[in-house]
């Protein structure tokens, strides 16, 4: 039963488990969804989604499996005004209505009647099956009973779960969402990695284990010490400066924020550069001037050693001369690396290193996009989204 | 199961919520409840065992609390204490055994309603060493040789402000609800059961302001429910003419309480 519905969310990146769509059938056994549309939407929602930043995702593919269209066609004031004040009030029973059936279709199906039924339709209606009115059975009008059914007019008083689904209000809770540092900090603080610190000559007082052992041996005192367990994750941050980094530097800003919040980091250190890597990275993002300090690659490289974690953060948007030719150095004349040869460098010295680029992926190599094109296929590039950082963190954890 | 949950006069919740709890109870699974901060996680447990008929255990979870708290402590400490001074009953270890508020939950003759509060506040493994004692609702305490099983499996509601992700195979065993942030009307009936009597166009006038305040893009702690409550008050208490509270969110300390915050509606404001 809705087998194709399972495999529909699971093939849209929802990660429903067989266990999840069992518990649904019981669910729809014991008559949870109360024999509705609407109530099959809550509770597969319940049972199948477990974050609300699927919401979203499941909403969508709600509406591609139960195929809603929303309606938008225009209706005459006349027929807006039936439909809004009903000259009469019929109580009905949804049992009552069961009883009757309604013939099973497509919302496009209705949607084709609708058109057609508008063209005949002269008087008011309220209570029918056919025409469009009030509380019928129709599949068109307000305060209807069709399960289906689409509204015209008026409050919604029974929601059809497809129009509920339609209204996406669940839209800002998307992971991929550029969100604020909060999201950030929740993915930094992915990168942990907590080890026993063998090395460390710091032991603290194991309070359980010298209780039980004391007691074990029979209330004579038996100490016991354990070695503290900490945060070993070193952090080492490249930030792309100026140029066309300018646009997303609120962005930036947040990330830098976030990191330097999350401070369960061992270490952190950042430094800036502009466009590209190169000889010198600085420690300021207003790289040389306002009191930044240049700092030469070769001594980063030396001084902080492979298990560091490194971050690049920029759009990898430059000029293919800048990346590929060699860097002329004017304070001493001479030819020096080019970027690609600084990058390469870093990536063979790092073997935990990803790059954060807040500009998705080009689809093909146009003139701007070809370094970004060269750079993403070089090392593994997420985008500076919450969830883009959440998988770049996945990656920095395990080694390639 | 024939109970089944339709808010209280004490709670107002909205029939997506109510579905929620009702699909969590049929099938005997914790109900994981996350949603904006104010918007009445905590409460809901209360308003579920009013509503129920049942009795509410609360376990709140701290940043030190560790799965084992909830099932049983053993005061080891005590024991070690009683034996120098030989008191009766040293040797008998179930004496020393304290049932945490799982194990309460667990052993209580008649259906609870169970609520971990913010479990997200608890280590990231907290919830997986949980897994076995909320499937099974049993757990097994070596020093006694003995199981505690649940005689009636409690009604499980689980709070997360999503300050850590749960792991995958806690929330598969999960029913899920997001509360969402209420509606205007909404809001109204919740201030309905805070205050009883209103007059109206303060009620409006303040919901008018308050929605307002929210929907600024600068603010960066939104104000909630509670905030709202507690702002009446200040605005019942302060006498304030209703025409000035949109013009004016008198007493915006209430709501806001961040210093940059209260900067940005002041701007606003002008």
């Amino acid at each position: 039963m809705f087998a194709g519905f399972f495999y529909l969310l699971r093939s849209r990146g929802l990660d429903v488990s067989l266990n999840e769509w069992l518990t649904l059938l019981e669910g729809m056994a014991k008559g949870l969804h109360g024999s509705s549309l609407t109530g099959f939407y809550h509770l597969c929602r319940a049972v199948l989604v477990k974050s609300e930043t699927e919401f979203d995702r499941f909403d969508q593919v709600f509406l591609e499996y139960f195929k809603g269209v929303p309606y938008e066609g225009e209706l005459p004031d006349e027929l807006l005004d039936w439909l809004n004040n009903p000259a009469e009030d019929l109580n009905r029973s949804i049992e009552e209505l069961k009883a009757k059936g309604f013939q099973d279709e497509t919302l496009e199906e209705i949607l084709k009647r609708l058109e057609e039924r508008l063209k005949e339709q002269t008087e008011e209606h309220n209570g029918g099956n056919y025409w469009v009115g009030t509380q019928g059975t129709s599949a068109f009008g307000n305060n209807g009973w069709h399960p289906g059914g689409i509204r015209i007019g008026g409050q919604s008083r029974h929601r059809t779960a497809v129009m509920v689904a339609g209204e996406r209000k669940y839209r800002d809770f998307r992971k991929d969402n550029r969100l604020d540092t909060r999201q950030f900090q929740m993915a930094f603080r992915l990168l942990r990695q907590l080890s026993v610190q063998a090395e460390s000559a710091e032991k603290e007082l194991d309070v359980d284990g010298t209780i039980r052992d004391t007691c074990d041996n029979a209330g004579t005192l038996a100490i016991r010490y354990k070695n503290p367990r900490k945060n070993t994750v070193k952090v080492l941050m490249l930030m792309d400066s100026g140029g066309s980094m300018e646009y997303y530097a609120g962005l930036c800003s947040k990330l830098f924020q976030a990191a330097t919040k999350s401070n369960h980091f061992k270490e952190l250190h950042t430094y800036y550069f502009h466009n590209c890597v190169y000889e010198n990275v600085y420690t300021s993002p207003m790289l040389g001037w306002g009191g930044g300090e240049s700092v030469p690659l070769e001594w980063l490289l030396k001084n902080f050693d492979s298990s560091y974690k490194v971050i690049i953060v920029g759009d990898a948007a430059m000029s293919p001369y800048e990346l590929e030719e060699p860097r002329f150095n004017w304070s001493t004349r001479q030819y020096g690396l080019s970027g690609l040869q600084c990058l390469t460098h870093l990536k063979q010295r790092y073997p935990y290193l990803i790059w954060l680029n807040p500009e998705p992926m080009p689809a093909r190599p146009d003139y701007w996009g070809q370094t970004h094109w060269k750079l993403g296929h070089m090392f593994p590039m997420y985008e500076l989204s919450a969830e883009g950082l959440e998988t770049g963190m996945k990656r920095l954890m395990a080694k390639r | 199961m024939n109970t089944t949950f339709t808010g209280s006069n004490q709670y107002v919740a909205s029939s997506e919520l109510m579905t929620a709890v009702n699909i969590a109870v049929t099938l005997q699974k914790p109900l994981l409840i996350k949603g904006e901060p104010g918007t009445g996680k905590t409460m809901l447990a209360q308003a579920v065992a009013d509503a129920l008929g049942k009795k509410l255990i609360i376990w709140n979870v701290k940043s030190t609390t560790k799965a084992q708290d909830g099932l049983y402590v053993y005061d080891v400490v005590q024991r070690l204490y009683d034996s120098q001074f030989g008191t009766n009953g040293v040797d008998d270890i179930a004496r020393y055994i304290k049932l945490g508020k799982l194990g309460e939950a667990f052993s209580a003759e008649e259906q609870v309603v169970l609520l971990i509060d913010e479990i997200d506040k608890a280590d990231l493994e907290f919830p997986n060493d949980l897994l076995w004692e909320l499937d099974q609702m049993e757990f097994y305490i070596p020093e006694t040789k003995e199981t505690v099983k649940a005689k009636q499996r409690p009604i499980v509601i689980i709070t997360s402000n999503a300050e850590k992700e749960l792991p995958d195979a806690f929330l598969r065993r999960c029913v899920f609800h997001y509360i969402e942030f209420p509606e205007q009307a909404q809001m109204e009936q919740i201030l309905r059961v805070h205050f009883g009597d209103l007059e109206e166009n303060l009620v409006r006038q303040a919901l008018a302001g308050f929605y307002w305040v929210r929907q600024l893009r600068d603010i960066e702690k939104k104000p909630s429910t509670s905030e709202l409550v507690d702002w009446l008050r200040a605005l019942v208490a302060g006498g304030v003419d209703p025409d000035r509270i949109v013009k004016e969110i008198p007493f915006a300390g209430v709501l806001l309480k961040k210093d940059k915050d209260l900067r940005s509606l002041q701007r606003a404001l002008r």
